[in-house]
Protein backbone atom coordinates (compact mmCIF):
# COMPACT_ATOMS: atom_id res chain seq x y z
CA UNK A 1 0.00 0.00 0.00
CA UNK A 2 1.63 3.40 -1.04
CA UNK A 3 1.63 5.96 1.21
CA UNK A 4 -0.52 8.90 1.66
CA UNK A 5 0.90 12.57 1.95
CA UNK A 6 -1.39 14.67 1.28
CA UNK A 7 -5.54 14.28 1.98
CA UNK A 8 -8.47 16.50 0.60
CA UNK A 9 -11.51 16.10 1.80
CA UNK A 10 -14.93 17.51 0.89
CA UNK A 11 -12.48 20.87 0.17
CA UNK A 12 -14.32 24.22 -1.77
CA UNK A 13 -12.71 27.68 -2.19
CA UNK A 14 -14.57 30.73 -2.95
CA UNK A 15 -13.13 34.04 -4.18
CA UNK A 16 -15.70 36.17 -2.49
CA UNK A 17 -19.12 34.91 -3.77
CA UNK A 18 -17.55 32.98 -7.02
CA UNK A 19 -16.70 29.11 -6.20
CA UNK A 20 -14.12 28.34 -7.76
CA UNK A 21 -13.49 24.66 -6.08
CA UNK A 22 -16.59 22.21 -5.08
CA UNK A 23 -15.43 19.61 -2.81
CA UNK A 24 -12.88 18.36 -3.87
CA UNK A 25 -12.02 15.35 -2.02
CA UNK A 26 -8.59 13.08 -2.86
CA UNK A 27 -5.40 11.70 -2.12
CA UNK A 28 -1.58 12.84 -3.19
CA UNK A 29 1.10 9.68 -2.40
CA UNK A 30 4.64 10.06 -1.56
CA UNK A 31 6.97 9.96 -4.55
CA UNK A 32 4.34 9.84 -7.34
CA UNK A 33 3.51 12.19 -10.00
CA UNK A 34 0.25 13.66 -10.13
CA UNK A 35 -0.62 14.82 -13.06
CA UNK A 36 -3.65 17.72 -12.96
CA UNK A 37 -5.88 17.98 -16.17
CA UNK A 38 -8.09 20.54 -17.33
CA UNK A 39 -9.74 23.54 -19.51
CA UNK A 40 -8.94 26.88 -18.23
CA UNK A 41 -10.67 27.62 -15.18
CA UNK A 42 -11.57 24.39 -14.24
CA UNK A 43 -9.72 25.50 -10.46
CA UNK A 44 -6.41 23.55 -11.43
CA UNK A 45 -3.72 26.63 -10.67
CA UNK A 46 -6.36 27.49 -7.33
CA UNK A 47 -6.03 23.78 -6.00
CA UNK A 48 -2.13 24.25 -5.87
CA UNK A 49 -2.18 27.68 -4.05
CA UNK A 50 -4.69 26.22 -1.63
CA UNK A 51 -2.43 23.82 -1.07
CA UNK A 52 0.31 26.02 -0.31
CA UNK A 53 -1.68 28.76 1.22
CA UNK A 54 -0.90 31.58 -1.48
CA UNK A 55 -4.78 31.98 -2.00
CA UNK A 56 -4.05 33.82 1.56
CA UNK A 57 -2.42 36.80 -0.48
CA UNK A 58 -5.67 37.06 -2.42
CA UNK A 59 -8.40 39.52 -0.80
CA UNK A 60 -11.88 37.19 -0.24
CA UNK A 61 -10.19 34.33 -0.53
CA UNK A 62 -12.11 31.28 1.71
CA UNK A 63 -12.19 27.48 1.97
CA UNK A 64 -14.19 25.26 3.17
CA UNK A 65 -13.13 21.42 3.96
CA UNK A 66 -9.89 20.05 5.22
CA UNK A 67 -6.67 19.72 3.31
CA UNK A 68 -3.90 17.44 5.69
CA UNK A 69 -0.22 17.52 4.26
CA UNK A 70 1.76 15.06 6.76
CA UNK A 71 -1.24 14.40 9.19
CA UNK A 72 -1.09 18.30 9.85
CA UNK A 73 -4.46 20.53 8.92
CA UNK A 74 -2.53 22.99 6.92
CA UNK A 75 -5.88 25.65 7.97
CA UNK A 76 -5.76 25.14 11.44
CA UNK A 77 -4.82 27.49 13.63
CA UNK A 78 -1.43 26.43 14.77
CA UNK A 79 0.00 26.33 11.24
CA UNK A 80 2.94 27.95 10.28
CA UNK A 81 2.58 29.14 6.84
CA UNK A 82 6.08 30.37 5.72
CA UNK A 83 6.97 26.64 6.81
CA UNK A 84 4.09 25.25 5.09
CA UNK A 85 5.30 26.70 1.60
CA UNK A 86 8.75 25.09 1.89
CA UNK A 87 7.72 22.26 2.40
CA UNK A 88 5.50 22.39 -0.49
CA UNK A 89 7.73 24.03 -3.34
CA UNK A 90 6.08 25.72 -6.03
CA UNK A 91 6.95 26.38 -9.68
CA UNK A 92 5.06 28.66 -11.73
CA UNK A 93 3.82 28.78 -15.43
CA UNK A 94 6.03 31.42 -16.39
CA UNK A 95 9.87 31.66 -15.43
CA UNK A 96 10.36 34.33 -13.02
CA UNK A 97 14.44 34.45 -11.96
CA UNK A 98 14.17 37.22 -9.18
CA UNK A 99 16.43 40.20 -10.50
CA UNK A 100 19.56 38.82 -8.62
CA UNK A 101 22.33 36.59 -9.90
CA UNK A 102 21.99 32.85 -10.57
CA UNK A 103 23.79 31.80 -7.45
CA UNK A 104 21.55 34.42 -5.36
CA UNK A 105 17.93 33.41 -6.95
CA UNK A 106 19.06 29.63 -5.76
CA UNK A 107 20.28 30.81 -2.09
CA UNK A 108 17.15 33.35 -1.75
CA UNK A 109 14.99 30.62 0.32
CA UNK A 110 18.03 29.40 2.40
CA UNK A 111 19.15 33.01 3.45
CA UNK A 112 15.46 33.52 4.66
CA UNK A 113 16.68 31.23 7.26
CA UNK A 114 19.98 33.02 8.12
CA UNK A 115 21.88 30.30 6.69
CA UNK A 116 24.81 32.08 4.92
CA UNK A 117 27.51 30.18 5.71
CA UNK A 118 29.57 30.76 2.34
CA UNK A 119 30.78 26.84 1.86
CA UNK A 120 27.03 25.33 2.55
CA UNK A 121 25.45 27.91 0.22
CA UNK A 122 28.27 26.75 -2.58
CA UNK A 123 26.92 22.85 -1.49
CA UNK A 124 23.76 23.89 -1.57
CA UNK A 125 23.93 25.97 -5.09
CA UNK A 126 25.77 22.81 -7.13
CA UNK A 127 23.36 20.19 -5.53
CA UNK A 128 20.25 22.12 -6.65
CA UNK A 129 21.17 23.20 -10.18
CA UNK A 130 22.48 19.74 -10.77
CA UNK A 131 19.11 17.78 -9.83
CA UNK A 132 17.60 20.69 -12.20
CA UNK A 133 20.06 19.80 -14.89
CA UNK A 134 21.03 22.99 -15.51
CA UNK A 135 24.59 22.51 -13.34
CA UNK A 136 26.62 21.95 -16.67
CA UNK A 137 25.24 25.14 -18.64
CA UNK A 138 25.83 27.53 -15.85
CA UNK A 139 28.32 26.46 -13.95
CA UNK A 140 30.59 29.18 -14.83
CA UNK A 141 28.77 32.17 -14.69
CA UNK A 142 26.74 31.47 -11.36
CA UNK A 143 27.69 35.33 -10.70
CA UNK A 144 25.83 36.64 -13.84
CA UNK A 145 22.10 37.96 -13.58
CA UNK A 146 19.71 35.50 -13.75
CA UNK A 147 17.56 37.35 -16.34
CA UNK A 148 20.30 36.75 -19.12
CA UNK A 149 19.10 33.03 -18.94
CA UNK A 150 17.08 31.36 -21.87
CA UNK A 151 13.51 30.89 -21.26
CA UNK A 152 14.00 26.86 -20.47
CA UNK A 153 17.37 27.56 -18.02
CA UNK A 154 15.20 30.02 -16.27
CA UNK A 155 12.38 27.48 -15.82
CA UNK A 156 14.77 25.01 -14.88
CA UNK A 157 16.77 27.69 -12.42
CA UNK A 158 13.01 27.88 -10.84
CA UNK A 159 12.88 24.70 -10.34
CA UNK A 160 16.39 24.46 -8.37
CA UNK A 161 15.36 26.95 -6.65
CA UNK A 162 12.77 25.22 -5.26
CA UNK A 163 15.17 22.11 -4.49
CA UNK A 164 17.07 24.45 -2.35
CA UNK A 165 14.27 24.74 -0.08
CA UNK A 166 14.55 21.55 0.28
CA UNK A 167 10.90 20.65 0.04
CA UNK A 168 8.72 17.22 0.11
CA UNK A 169 7.03 18.34 -2.10
CA UNK A 170 7.20 19.98 -5.58
CA UNK A 171 4.05 21.61 -7.20
CA UNK A 172 4.31 22.76 -10.81
CA UNK A 173 1.53 24.81 -12.38
CA UNK A 174 2.01 24.49 -16.52
CA UNK A 175 5.73 24.39 -16.08
CA UNK A 176 6.47 23.99 -19.41
CA UNK A 177 3.58 26.24 -21.21
CA UNK A 178 5.80 28.51 -22.43
CA UNK A 179 8.63 26.73 -22.99
CA UNK A 180 10.37 24.83 -26.72
CA UNK A 181 9.62 20.77 -26.84
CA UNK A 182 13.43 20.60 -26.54
CA UNK A 183 13.30 22.68 -22.75
CA UNK A 184 9.93 21.00 -22.34
CA UNK A 185 11.58 17.13 -23.04
CA UNK A 186 14.80 18.59 -20.58
CA UNK A 187 12.26 19.36 -17.76
CA UNK A 188 10.12 16.42 -17.53
CA UNK A 189 13.31 14.03 -17.43
CA UNK A 190 14.17 16.18 -14.43
CA UNK A 191 10.95 15.53 -12.65
CA UNK A 192 11.35 11.89 -13.47
CA UNK A 193 14.23 11.55 -11.66
CA UNK A 194 13.31 14.21 -8.71
CA UNK A 195 10.00 11.66 -8.07
CA UNK A 196 12.44 9.10 -6.19
CA UNK A 197 13.05 11.91 -3.45
CA UNK A 198 10.00 13.91 -4.01
CA UNK A 199 6.55 13.87 -4.49
CA UNK A 200 5.63 16.05 -7.17
CA UNK A 201 1.91 17.35 -8.35
CA UNK A 202 2.31 19.03 -12.25
CA UNK A 203 -0.78 21.16 -13.18
CA UNK A 204 -0.52 20.88 -17.33
CA UNK A 205 -2.86 21.90 -19.96
CA UNK A 206 -0.72 19.74 -22.19
CA UNK A 207 -2.65 16.61 -21.82
CA UNK A 208 0.08 14.65 -23.24
CA UNK A 209 2.60 15.52 -20.86
CA UNK A 210 0.26 14.34 -18.35
CA UNK A 211 0.33 11.10 -20.23
CA UNK A 212 3.98 10.82 -20.49
CA UNK A 213 5.12 11.83 -16.91
CA UNK A 214 2.17 11.22 -14.52
CA UNK A 215 2.30 8.46 -12.50
CA UNK A 216 -1.86 8.74 -11.76
CA UNK A 217 -3.66 11.55 -13.11
CA UNK A 218 -6.96 13.95 -11.92
CA UNK A 219 -9.44 15.60 -14.50
CA UNK A 220 -10.81 18.73 -13.04
CA UNK A 221 -13.26 20.52 -14.62
CA UNK A 222 -15.37 24.15 -13.11
CA UNK A 223 -13.83 23.47 -10.08
CA UNK A 224 -14.96 19.91 -9.73
CA UNK A 225 -12.90 16.91 -9.57
CA UNK A 226 -14.05 14.42 -12.32
CA UNK A 227 -12.29 11.67 -12.02
CA UNK A 228 -8.44 10.30 -10.93
CA UNK A 229 -6.82 7.32 -11.45
CA UNK A 230 -3.62 6.04 -12.89
CA UNK A 231 -2.67 7.27 -15.97
CA UNK A 232 -3.27 4.83 -18.42
CA UNK A 233 -6.62 4.18 -17.33
CA UNK A 234 -7.18 7.70 -17.27
CA UNK A 235 -6.39 7.93 -20.98
CA UNK A 236 -7.97 4.82 -22.19
CA UNK A 237 -10.42 3.67 -20.12
CA UNK A 238 -11.98 6.92 -18.50
CA UNK A 239 -15.25 6.34 -16.44
CA UNK A 240 -16.34 9.54 -16.86
CA UNK A 241 -17.76 10.80 -20.13
CA UNK A 242 -16.74 14.47 -19.83
CA UNK A 243 -12.74 13.03 -19.31
CA UNK A 244 -13.28 11.36 -22.60
CA UNK A 245 -14.16 14.05 -24.11
CA UNK A 246 -11.50 16.37 -22.82
CA UNK A 247 -8.98 13.88 -23.95
CA UNK A 248 -10.35 13.85 -27.36
CA UNK A 249 -10.47 17.29 -28.09
CA UNK A 250 -13.92 17.90 -28.16
CA UNK A 251 -14.07 20.88 -25.91
CA UNK A 252 -11.43 22.55 -24.05
CA UNK B 1 -19.81 68.91 -45.95
CA UNK B 2 -17.87 72.24 -45.21
CA UNK B 3 -17.34 73.78 -42.23
CA UNK B 4 -13.59 72.24 -41.31
CA UNK B 5 -10.46 72.90 -42.59
CA UNK B 6 -9.21 70.09 -44.47
CA UNK B 7 -4.76 70.10 -44.79
CA UNK B 8 -3.11 67.65 -46.35
CA UNK B 9 -1.60 64.74 -44.01
CA UNK B 10 1.64 65.59 -45.06
CA UNK B 11 1.03 69.24 -44.51
CA UNK B 12 -0.62 68.66 -41.48
CA UNK B 13 2.38 66.63 -40.38
CA UNK B 14 4.29 69.64 -40.89
CA UNK B 15 2.67 72.11 -38.79
CA UNK B 16 1.82 69.76 -36.23
CA UNK B 17 5.54 69.17 -36.04
CA UNK B 18 6.40 72.57 -36.34
CA UNK B 19 4.42 73.52 -33.16
CA UNK B 20 6.18 70.68 -31.34
CA UNK B 21 9.37 72.15 -32.03
CA UNK B 22 8.20 75.21 -30.97
CA UNK B 23 7.11 73.98 -27.45
CA UNK B 24 10.17 71.94 -26.80
CA UNK B 25 12.06 74.65 -27.62
CA UNK B 26 10.37 77.52 -25.78
CA UNK B 27 10.67 75.35 -22.51
CA UNK B 28 14.66 74.61 -22.87
CA UNK B 29 15.16 78.20 -24.19
CA UNK B 30 13.63 79.17 -20.39
CA UNK B 31 16.16 76.85 -18.89
CA UNK B 32 19.26 78.16 -20.91
CA UNK B 33 18.01 81.84 -20.61
CA UNK B 34 17.85 81.15 -16.72
CA UNK B 35 21.70 79.04 -16.64
CA UNK B 36 23.00 81.82 -19.16
CA UNK B 37 21.74 84.93 -17.08
CA UNK B 38 22.86 83.45 -13.67
CA UNK B 39 26.26 81.87 -14.65
CA UNK B 40 27.45 85.12 -16.83
CA UNK B 41 26.71 87.39 -13.80
CA UNK B 42 27.80 84.50 -11.17
CA UNK B 43 30.38 82.89 -12.48
CA UNK B 44 32.71 85.60 -12.23
CA UNK B 45 32.15 86.34 -8.50
CA UNK B 46 33.13 82.23 -7.61
CA UNK B 47 37.19 81.63 -6.61
CA UNK B 48 37.90 79.64 -3.57
CA UNK B 49 37.79 82.54 -1.20
CA UNK B 50 34.25 82.91 -2.13
CA UNK B 51 33.69 79.21 -0.95
CA UNK B 52 35.83 78.87 2.06
CA UNK B 53 35.08 82.73 3.58
CA UNK B 54 32.61 83.98 5.52
CA UNK B 55 30.23 86.47 4.94
CA UNK B 56 31.57 90.01 6.36
CA UNK B 57 29.77 93.50 6.73
CA UNK B 58 25.86 91.66 5.79
CA UNK B 59 27.25 89.73 2.93
CA UNK B 60 28.74 92.69 1.02
CA UNK B 61 32.41 91.13 1.70
CA UNK B 62 33.75 87.56 1.91
CA UNK B 63 32.09 84.20 0.70
CA UNK B 64 29.21 82.50 1.55
CA UNK B 65 30.67 79.75 3.36
CA UNK B 66 28.80 79.66 6.35
CA UNK B 67 25.52 79.68 4.29
CA UNK B 68 26.54 76.52 2.40
CA UNK B 69 26.98 74.82 5.21
CA UNK B 70 23.95 75.68 6.40
CA UNK B 71 21.86 74.74 3.59
CA UNK B 72 24.12 71.06 3.65
CA UNK B 73 22.69 70.57 7.53
CA UNK B 74 19.11 71.75 6.56
CA UNK B 75 18.88 69.57 3.88
CA UNK B 76 20.22 66.67 5.36
CA UNK B 77 17.93 66.68 8.65
CA UNK B 78 14.74 67.38 6.33
CA UNK B 79 15.79 64.50 3.90
CA UNK B 80 16.95 62.55 7.07
CA UNK B 81 13.15 62.60 8.71
CA UNK B 82 11.43 62.41 5.44
CA UNK B 83 12.63 59.72 3.74
CA UNK B 84 12.20 57.24 6.35
CA UNK B 85 8.88 58.32 7.19
CA UNK B 86 7.72 58.92 3.39
CA UNK B 87 9.31 55.20 2.07
CA UNK B 88 7.10 54.04 5.68
CA UNK B 89 4.35 55.62 4.14
CA UNK B 90 4.65 54.27 1.35
CA UNK B 91 5.22 50.33 1.76
CA UNK B 92 1.87 50.89 3.96
CA UNK B 93 -0.17 52.11 1.91
CA UNK B 94 1.00 49.80 -0.81
CA UNK B 95 2.02 46.54 0.85
CA UNK B 96 0.28 46.27 4.19
CA UNK B 97 -3.21 47.30 3.50
CA UNK B 98 -5.65 46.91 0.35
CA UNK B 99 -7.31 49.54 -0.85
CA UNK B 100 -10.01 51.67 1.06
CA UNK B 101 -11.51 54.12 2.82
CA UNK B 102 -8.49 54.95 4.84
CA UNK B 103 -5.54 54.56 2.66
CA UNK B 104 -7.73 56.87 0.05
CA UNK B 105 -7.33 59.53 2.80
CA UNK B 106 -3.66 58.81 3.53
CA UNK B 107 -3.55 60.10 -0.71
CA UNK B 108 -5.68 62.32 0.05
CA UNK B 109 -4.06 64.14 2.89
CA UNK B 110 -0.29 63.27 1.22
CA UNK B 111 -2.10 65.41 -2.41
CA UNK B 112 -3.43 68.16 -0.20
CA UNK B 113 0.05 68.75 1.50
CA UNK B 114 1.84 68.89 -1.69
CA UNK B 115 -0.18 71.85 -2.82
CA UNK B 116 -0.13 73.90 0.02
CA UNK B 117 1.71 77.42 -0.61
CA UNK B 118 5.69 77.04 1.22
CA UNK B 119 4.97 79.92 2.78
CA UNK B 120 2.28 77.65 4.73
CA UNK B 121 4.50 75.34 5.89
CA UNK B 122 6.70 78.07 7.18
CA UNK B 123 4.24 79.19 9.11
CA UNK B 124 3.27 76.18 10.71
CA UNK B 125 7.33 75.41 11.39
CA UNK B 126 7.18 78.54 13.09
CA UNK B 127 4.44 78.38 15.20
CA UNK B 128 5.00 73.92 16.31
CA UNK B 129 8.65 74.43 16.20
CA UNK B 130 10.29 77.36 16.79
CA UNK B 131 7.34 78.63 19.67
CA UNK B 132 5.76 75.73 20.84
CA UNK B 133 8.45 72.80 20.90
CA UNK B 134 10.88 76.27 22.13
CA UNK B 135 13.35 74.68 18.88
CA UNK B 136 13.91 78.68 18.11
CA UNK B 137 14.88 79.89 15.04
CA UNK B 138 17.43 77.21 14.08
CA UNK B 139 18.94 74.49 11.90
CA UNK B 140 16.24 71.89 13.68
CA UNK B 141 13.33 73.96 13.20
CA UNK B 142 14.24 74.50 9.47
CA UNK B 143 15.00 70.97 8.73
CA UNK B 144 11.89 69.31 10.39
CA UNK B 145 9.87 72.23 8.45
CA UNK B 146 11.38 70.89 5.33
CA UNK B 147 10.94 67.73 5.87
CA UNK B 148 7.08 67.76 5.93
CA UNK B 149 6.86 70.20 2.99
CA UNK B 150 8.98 67.14 0.69
CA UNK B 151 6.91 64.43 2.35
CA UNK B 152 4.14 63.96 -0.43
CA UNK B 153 6.87 64.43 -3.05
CA UNK B 154 8.67 61.48 -1.27
CA UNK B 155 5.41 59.25 -0.50
CA UNK B 156 4.07 59.77 -4.15
CA UNK B 157 7.27 58.59 -5.62
CA UNK B 158 7.99 55.93 -3.43
CA UNK B 159 4.35 54.75 -3.71
CA UNK B 160 4.60 55.02 -8.05
CA UNK B 161 8.36 52.76 -7.69
CA UNK B 162 6.99 49.76 -5.07
CA UNK B 163 3.70 49.82 -7.64
CA UNK B 164 6.10 49.06 -10.46
CA UNK B 165 7.29 46.07 -8.78
CA UNK B 166 6.12 43.20 -10.44
CA UNK B 167 3.79 40.86 -8.65
CA UNK B 168 5.02 37.96 -9.74
CA UNK B 169 8.63 38.87 -7.85
CA UNK B 170 6.16 38.93 -4.76
CA UNK B 171 4.35 35.51 -5.08
CA UNK B 172 7.76 33.69 -5.59
CA UNK B 173 9.38 35.84 -2.74
CA UNK B 174 6.12 34.31 -0.42
CA UNK B 175 6.34 30.68 -2.38
CA UNK B 176 9.84 30.54 -1.63
CA UNK B 177 9.11 30.93 2.53
CA UNK B 178 9.24 34.66 3.14
CA UNK B 179 7.69 36.81 5.62
CA UNK B 180 5.53 39.90 4.25
CA UNK B 181 8.73 42.25 5.82
CA UNK B 182 11.42 39.58 3.90
CA UNK B 183 9.36 39.97 0.92
CA UNK B 184 9.62 43.94 0.95
CA UNK B 185 12.99 44.11 2.35
CA UNK B 186 14.77 41.84 0.13
CA UNK B 187 12.30 42.29 -3.28
CA UNK B 188 10.18 44.88 -3.68
CA UNK B 189 12.21 47.54 -2.59
CA UNK B 190 15.61 46.58 -3.82
CA UNK B 191 13.41 46.78 -7.15
CA UNK B 192 12.50 50.21 -6.44
CA UNK B 193 15.43 52.08 -5.19
CA UNK B 194 15.98 53.40 -8.28
CA UNK B 195 12.40 55.76 -8.20
CA UNK B 196 12.77 55.80 -4.63
CA UNK B 197 15.86 58.07 -5.07
CA UNK B 198 14.43 59.87 -8.02
CA UNK B 199 11.98 60.90 -5.04
CA UNK B 200 14.72 62.08 -2.88
CA UNK B 201 16.63 63.78 -5.06
CA UNK B 202 13.70 66.08 -6.62
CA UNK B 203 13.35 66.84 -2.56
CA UNK B 204 16.79 67.44 -1.90
CA UNK B 205 16.53 70.05 -4.70
CA UNK B 206 13.08 71.69 -3.49
CA UNK B 207 15.05 71.60 0.00
CA UNK B 208 18.09 73.37 -1.39
CA UNK B 209 15.93 76.26 -3.14
CA UNK B 210 13.39 76.51 -0.77
CA UNK B 211 13.58 80.32 0.84
CA UNK B 212 9.65 81.10 2.27
CA UNK B 213 9.91 78.31 4.71
CA UNK B 214 12.87 78.31 5.75
CA UNK B 215 13.76 82.42 6.56
CA UNK B 216 10.55 81.42 9.27
CA UNK B 217 12.22 78.60 10.71
CA UNK B 218 16.12 78.54 10.74
CA UNK B 219 16.51 82.30 10.82
CA UNK B 220 19.04 84.29 8.59
CA UNK B 221 21.69 84.54 10.97
CA UNK B 222 25.14 84.62 9.27
CA UNK B 223 27.16 82.74 11.66
CA UNK B 224 28.60 79.93 11.14
CA UNK B 225 26.05 77.01 12.51
CA UNK B 226 27.99 75.41 15.57
CA UNK B 227 25.14 73.49 16.34
CA UNK B 228 21.16 72.19 15.54
CA UNK B 229 19.67 75.15 17.42
CA UNK B 230 22.03 77.44 15.76
CA UNK B 231 20.01 80.13 13.61
CA UNK B 232 21.83 80.55 10.16
CA UNK B 233 21.36 81.29 6.74
CA UNK B 234 20.96 79.60 3.79
CA UNK B 235 21.99 79.87 0.43
CA UNK B 236 18.52 80.43 -1.00
CA UNK B 237 17.65 82.77 2.01
CA UNK B 238 20.97 84.61 1.71
CA UNK B 239 20.45 85.26 -2.08
CA UNK B 240 16.99 86.69 -1.27
CA UNK B 241 18.12 88.63 1.36
CA UNK B 242 21.22 90.13 -0.21
CA UNK B 243 19.22 91.13 -3.70
CA UNK B 244 16.14 92.29 -1.91
CA UNK B 245 18.19 94.47 0.37
CA UNK B 246 20.00 95.58 -2.34
CA UNK B 247 23.44 94.57 -0.20
CA UNK B 248 25.29 93.22 -2.84
CA UNK B 249 23.79 92.00 -6.38
CA UNK B 250 27.60 90.38 -7.80
CA UNK B 251 27.11 88.62 -4.34
CA UNK B 252 23.62 87.65 -5.13
CA UNK B 253 24.54 86.09 -8.66
CA UNK B 254 27.39 84.41 -7.13
CA UNK B 255 25.64 82.55 -4.09
CA UNK B 256 22.46 81.85 -7.31
CA UNK B 257 25.65 80.29 -9.38
CA UNK B 258 26.51 77.79 -6.52
CA UNK B 259 22.98 77.37 -5.85
CA UNK B 260 22.36 76.13 -9.64
CA UNK B 261 25.93 74.56 -9.90
CA UNK B 262 25.13 71.98 -7.03
CA UNK B 263 21.79 71.24 -8.32
CA UNK B 264 23.10 70.23 -11.74
CA UNK B 265 25.98 68.04 -9.80
CA UNK B 266 23.70 66.38 -7.77
CA UNK B 267 21.43 65.20 -10.29
CA UNK B 268 23.81 64.58 -12.71
CA UNK B 269 25.95 62.34 -10.30
CA UNK B 270 22.68 60.60 -9.09
CA UNK B 271 21.65 60.15 -12.82
CA UNK B 272 25.21 57.96 -13.26
CA UNK B 273 25.12 56.00 -10.21
CA UNK B 274 21.52 55.03 -10.76
CA UNK B 275 22.14 54.12 -14.49
CA UNK B 276 25.48 51.76 -12.56
CA UNK B 277 22.31 50.70 -10.47
CA UNK B 278 20.26 49.37 -13.12
CA UNK B 279 23.06 47.95 -15.27
CA UNK B 280 24.61 45.84 -12.41
CA UNK B 281 20.90 44.35 -11.19
CA UNK B 282 19.85 43.35 -14.92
Amino acid sequence: MKQRGILVRDFSHYYGETRSLNNINLDVYRNEILGIIGPARSGKSTFLACLNRLNDLIPGSRVEGKILVDDQDIYGPEVDVVALRRKLGMVFATPVPLPLTIYENIVFGVRLLGNNNRRELDRIVEDSLEKAGLWAEVKDRLHTSALKLSGGQQQRLCIARVLALKPQYIMLDEPTSGLDPISTMKIEDSLRTLKKDYTIILVTNNTKQAARVADRTAFFLMGELVEIDETPVVFTRPSDKRTEAYLEGKFG
Amino acid sequence: MGGHLRLQPRTEQRVVQFFMYLMTSIAVLVLVFILVVILKNGLPQLNLEFLTKNPADMGREGGILSTIVATIFLTFIALLVATPLGVGTAIYLTEYTVESRITRIIRFGAECLAGIPSIIFGLFGFILFVNKLKFGWSILSGGLTLAFMVLPTIIRTSEEAIKAVPSAYRLVSFSLGSTRWQTVTRVVLPSAIPGIVTGVILSIGRSIGETAAVIFTAGSALRMPTSLFSSSRTMSVHFYILAKEGVSMPKAYGTAAVLVISILVINIVTYYLMEKYIKRKS
